[in-house]
């Protein structure tokens, strides 16, 4: 497929550095709105802030880089005022569960017709490596030079449990997953989510050995670490220290935000 | 033949101001419960699905602001309504709107602060806060209403210059109006203008979203009507993209804040009431301190004193020019207002303190009484 068609070609060179994992998930994004054949004046893709909140100027849809955290917020306006618009927010992990984690658990309670990529590299890059809610504990950031006292959110649990249609896992090593993933998110209604561990050696990668500093070798840290989720319900806490779980948490079909309020409407003129 | 029936109605500020909204085309509302406001939302939670909109209860006022931008973005009228530590979480995105000029309308129902205040009694301390809430230099409108019915005019003004301005607009009322039960003649639907956001005619090839056009309020595509461009917080040129080059910059900031200041004959409205050149003493008020100025002033002139009032429908950007022309012959100014000066000392700045400026503040809760102003007017 042709990748040029969907891109600003006269906004390149991209701002994420070598061996960042995100150019990877927004390949995936486009050879996945390419199979699907959607229209790009229908696509709507809204970001907040951060290495990930840079991608809908890339992009040739209608796009909207929001405040910090808020994409969800504003996402939630535009879908209602005009449905037939695809909106898909992008997000990291910081943007998603720390500044706004609340409008991020909620679009989810009410299952809001909406898809939600997160592009989880653990870190907040684009300030230079502070620590983030999905930082593990006791790894190391600028912020957390002696380790990170905090536990870290489950993202794909956090969405499930908050209500979401749709929940999968990846990483930026499994490619053909995240095709899959994110081509099941786009079609479904409600509220999907896929999250992918993405990674970036600017920052997580300098301070945390274990996982390599350049790109390569952090891809092929998360391909040696990866657990299918089928095979981690059957491992200890203790066994699944460090591993990544990934595989489709729920995948269910139940009445999105939409046809709840056209109940609503129809009640109204009763 | 009789005359046809006038749609008169006995309701409250609030519910005015809801009922506007959907008379001006207002499709969407985004809010969060918050005293004394909350009529509002309740009212549209009741007649937005009736004619089709939609009605949500966001987490929070942070979200409410960032989908009713949203849903400006989609081609709806929206609104969100909060007050006082609300309408400090609104500020963050409503600087947004205000950088990505999209319109909007946002109430704020003002009651006593700081912090979470006196939150069922009357304040006008947020009258800076409307003007320099979120940061940076940002342009901003911002209405006061004195009463019922003029709380219908001015929500529908609020969405006409939000459209026409491309621009968040404040309609900046407080507890007493808002929670103020009085007689309103609604007009004919037929008969309110109704101003919508200009369009771009042309091709999507040659649109500029943020272009420096010769009424400085560039056209605006909603998404998914085959305009695809970018929307940012930004700084960004006349394509919409972030840009660091300090002459565009310094340009599209310009543009932003010349929308505003080089329209401000068009958007400042004021009343004048008995003014005139015998008039000795200018009272100037706004919102509900402007009711008390008037019975004080009526009170006053019955006496023989020569008393006007000049009433700021809009508060920003400021009516110094209106204040100038007001002036006239008096010999001194008395300013009403439930904060401690925050008008009074624009109009110090507006007159440049020819004649004495009286201030007469409360920030108790209490409104204040005209007796308190006649006293001033007569004797301070």
């Amino acid at each position: 497929m042709d990748y040029l068609q969907y891109l600003r070609k006269d906004k390149m060179p991209h701002i994420w550095c070598d061996g960042c994992g995100h150019g990877i998930i927004l390949k995936s994004i486009l050879r996945t709105i390419d199979t699907l054949g959607w229209e790009k004046d229908n696509i709507a893709l809204i970001s907040g802030i951060g290495c990930s909140g840079r991608t809908p100027g890339y992009v040739d849809f209608n796009t909207l880089h929001t405040t910090h955290g808020r994409a969800i917020a504003f996402a939630t306006g535009l879908k209602l005022a005009n449905p037939k618009l695809h909106v898909i927010v992008v997000t990291g992990d910081g943007d998603a569960t720390a500044i706004g984690g609340n409008h991020f658990i909620h679009a989810a309670r009410r299952n809001l017709d909406i898809n939600v990529i997160v592009f989880n590299n653990r870190i907040y890059g684009m300030t230079g490596g502070q620590c983030s809610p999905t930082t593990p504990t006791l790894k190391k950031s600028t912020t957390t030079p002696y380790g990170n006292p905090d536990s870290a959110f489950d993202i794909s649990r956090l969405a499930e449990a908050a209500g979401a249609s749709y929940v999968a896992r990846t990483t930026t090593f499994h490619v053909a997953k995240m095709d899959q993933y994110i081509k099941a998110c786009f079609l479904k209604k409600g509220f999907s989510v896929v999250e992918a561990y993405s990674n970036c050696p600017t920052s997580y990668g300098k301070m945390n050995k274990e996982t390599g500093r350049r790109g390569v070798d952090m891809l092929l840290y998360q391909k040696d670490n990866m657990v299918p989720i089928e095979k981690a319900k059957d491992m200890s806490d203790e066994e699944l220290q460090g591993k990544l779980v990934t595989g489709v948490f729920v995948d269910r079909n139940i009445p999105d935000y939409t046809e709840n309020y056209s109940i609503v409407k129809q009640n109204s003129k009763k | 033949m009789s005359e046809p029936k006038k749609n008169i109605k006995m309701i409250q500020g609030n519910t005015a101001c809801a009922e506007a909204a959907i008379a001006a085309g207002c499709t969407f509302f985004a809010g969060y419960p918050i005293t004394p406001s909350t009529e509002i939302a309740e009212v549209l939670s009741y007649r937005l699905p009736m004619v089709g909109g939609n009605f949500i209860q966001m987490e929070d006022e942070i979200a409410s602001m960032g989908a009713i931008i949203g849903a400006s973005l989609g081609g709806a009228k929206a609104m969100t309504a909060t007050s006082g530590p609300g309408f400090s979480l609104k500020q963050e995105n409503l600087g947004f709107a205000a950088m990505a000029e999209i319109p909007c309308v946002v109430v704020n129902v003002q009651r006593g602060g700081p912090s979470t205040g006196l939150p069922t009694h009357v304040a006008q301390a947020d009258v800076m806060q409307a003007r320099w809430g979120t940061h940076g230099d940002h342009p901003i409108i911002a209405l006061c209403p004195t009463s019922v019915s003029d709380t219908y005019r001015l929500t529908l003004r609020a969405f006409n210059l939000s459209e026409k301005y491309r621009t968040p607009v404040i309609l900046l009322t407080d507890e007493l109006i808002g929670h103020l039960t009085e007689k309103i003649e609604l007009p004919e639907p037929g008969s309110i203008e109704i101003i919508n956001r200009q369009k771009p005619t042309v091709s999507p090839e040659k649109y500029l979203p943020y272009e420096s056009t010769a009424s400085l309020v560039p056209p605006m595509a909603n998404f998914g009507e085959g305009y695809r461009y970018h929307v940012t917080g930004l700084v960004h040129d006349e394509t919409g993209f972030p840009t660091n080059d300090s002459d565009k910059a310094a340009l599209m900031l310009a543009r932003l804040n010349d929308k505003i200041e080089k329209n401000r004959d068009d958007i400042v409205e004021v009343e004048e009431i008995h003014i005139d050149y015998e008039m000795e003493t200018l009272i100037i008020a706004y919102g509900s301190s402007a009711r008390s100025a008037n019975r004080a002033m009526i009170t006053a002139r019955e006496e023989g004193h020569k008393v006007g009032l000049l009433v700021l429908k809009t508060i920003w950007p400021f009516p110094e020019k209106e204040i100038q022309q007001a002036m006239r012959n008096a010999k001194k100014i008395i300013v009403p207002e439930l904060n401690l000066g925050q008008i009074a000392h624009e109009v110090e700045w507006a007159t440049n303190r020819r004649i004495p400026i009286i201030k007469l503040n409360r920030i108790n809760g209490e409104s204040i009484k005209p007796s308190e102003i006649h006293k001033v007017i007569t004797q301070g």
